[in-house]
């Protein structure tokens, strides 16, 4: 799934724009499982799957693969819409030095929740 | 071809609020009975621009919105500068008290929403005479903090930027893009510190759980209406709200915490039987 997320972002010219400053690597954890991205001036240069030894990066967000799969579906069900509502009920954290994300806020909003565009057009075709 | 003018005028009333001279702008539309229009956290009356050109309300109920101090084009306080704004439970009644007298309405209904939903049952509490009915819009008696409320102002975060990526998933998923984007940009317009500040009373001073069941709306009728999308004032809390007080609760469909920005049309659907209602008491 996160593999998908450069693709959605990178063919996005407003998006890309949105997170022309960014530059940074954060990481999303699903259950236990880790992926890395790299964002290079609002475009997704590099996403690196888990088990790492010595990670790098900013901040992370982590949730359960079922809250994950929630707010991946095209239209999430309520209380799935948004990151700051699963903090909210503390079904996600947000951790790390979160200032390139709160800087950036409706960039990331918009690149973390990519997939949600990918299982649109999954369910187009 | 004469020019396409709304039904809207906006003026500024000059008037003492809290012990100081103050600017307010206020807008309205309308006639009949007095609809008095508060606005979100860190954002302006504009918000209601949807109410003022609905005729199906204006013909019936003269819809005011003012700005807040601090908000939209009402100016902050001489000496702003060096002072750090934060709204509390008392300033925020007095200050609708204040206004209500200063535009000499009798009675009016008082309609609020998130800040202003909450302060609704401050007034139902505190002041039942001075309202004919009161409308909460996403009330909830509290909500505690959430986020660290300090990145809302700070140099190196852009203010306008990070309040509206904070309340942006507080708008319904199916809400239209304008509208979206539209009640977003009012928050990208607000003075630094201000959305900060009104959190304070929505966050921290205006807990009123422990006078709901206080609240006698024989003395002034309560009407709840809540989007389903809202996570900030959830159902649950307004339905509790209702649960507690005997008002009347409406859990509305595709609309989030800005129903009356977000998606107009929608919102108004849900606001007309109530506000016929209203007229019957």
């Amino acid at each position: 799934m996160l593999e998908t997320i450069a693709r959605v972002v990178n063919a996005d010219d407003k998006l890309v724009r949105r997170g022309r400053f960014v530059d940074t690597t954060f990481l999303i954890a699903i259950d236990d499982a880790d992926t890395m991205i790299r964002i290079q001036e609002g475009r997704v240069t590099n996403v690196t799957p888990g088990p790492f030894i010595t990670p790098d990066y900013a901040f992370a967000l982590r949730a359960s693969r079922e809250v994950w799969e929630k707010f991946w579906q095209p239209l999430p069900p309520l209380g799935f819409t948004d990151i700051f509502a699963l903090v909210k009920q503390k079904l996600m954290r947000v951790e790390g030095d979160i200032h390139p994300f709160m800087a950036n806020l409706l960039y990331f909003k918009n690149v973390i929740a990519a997939p949600r565009q990918m299982k649109q057009e999954e369910a187009k075709r | 071809m004469s020019p396409r003018f709304e039904p809207i005028t906006g003026r500024y009333v000059n008037c003492g609020l809290l012990g100081e001279p103050h600017r307010l702008y206020v807008e309205e539309a309308g006639s009949g009975i007095a609809l008095l229009c508060l606005h979100t956290a860190g954002s302006d009356g504009r918000q209601f621009r949807g109410l003022m050109n609905d005729q199906r309300i204006t013909k019936n109920f003269r819809v005011i919105a003012f700005d807040m101090p601090w908000h939209g084009k009402s100016s902050p306080p001489a000496g702003w500068q060096d002072r750090e704004y934060q709204l509390t439970s008392r300033d925020y009644v007095d200050l609708i008290v204040g206004v209500a007298d200063a535009l000499e309405l009798d009675r009016p209904v008082a309609m609020g929403c998130s800040i202003g939903g909450r302060i609704v049952l401050h007034l139902a509490y505190e002041k039942p005479e001075r309202f004919r009915a009161l409308i909460g819009l996403e009330t909830a008696a509290f909500t505690a903090p959430y986020y660290d409320l300090s990145w809302l102002n700070r140099p190196d975060v852009h203010g306008g930027m990070v309040s509206a990526g904070v309340v942006s998933g507080l708008i319904a998923p199916t809400a239209p893009a304008a509208g979206r984007w539209e009640t977003l940009w009012h928050y990208m317009q607000s003075g630094p510190g201000v959305f900060k500040g009104d959190l304070h009373f929505y966050m921290v001073d205006g807990d009123i759980r422990d006078r709901l069941d206080k609240i006698d709306i024989k003395r002034c009728p309560l009407f709840l209406l809540t989007g389903e999308y809202d996570y900030s004032c959830t159902a649950e809390g307004t339905l509790e709200v209702a649960k507690r007080t005997g008002a009347s609760a409406t859990i509305m469909k595709d609309l989030g915490h800005f129903p009356m920005s977000e998606n107009p049309e929608k919102f108004n659907g849900y606001l007309l039987p109530v506000l016929e209602k209203i007229r019957a008491l």
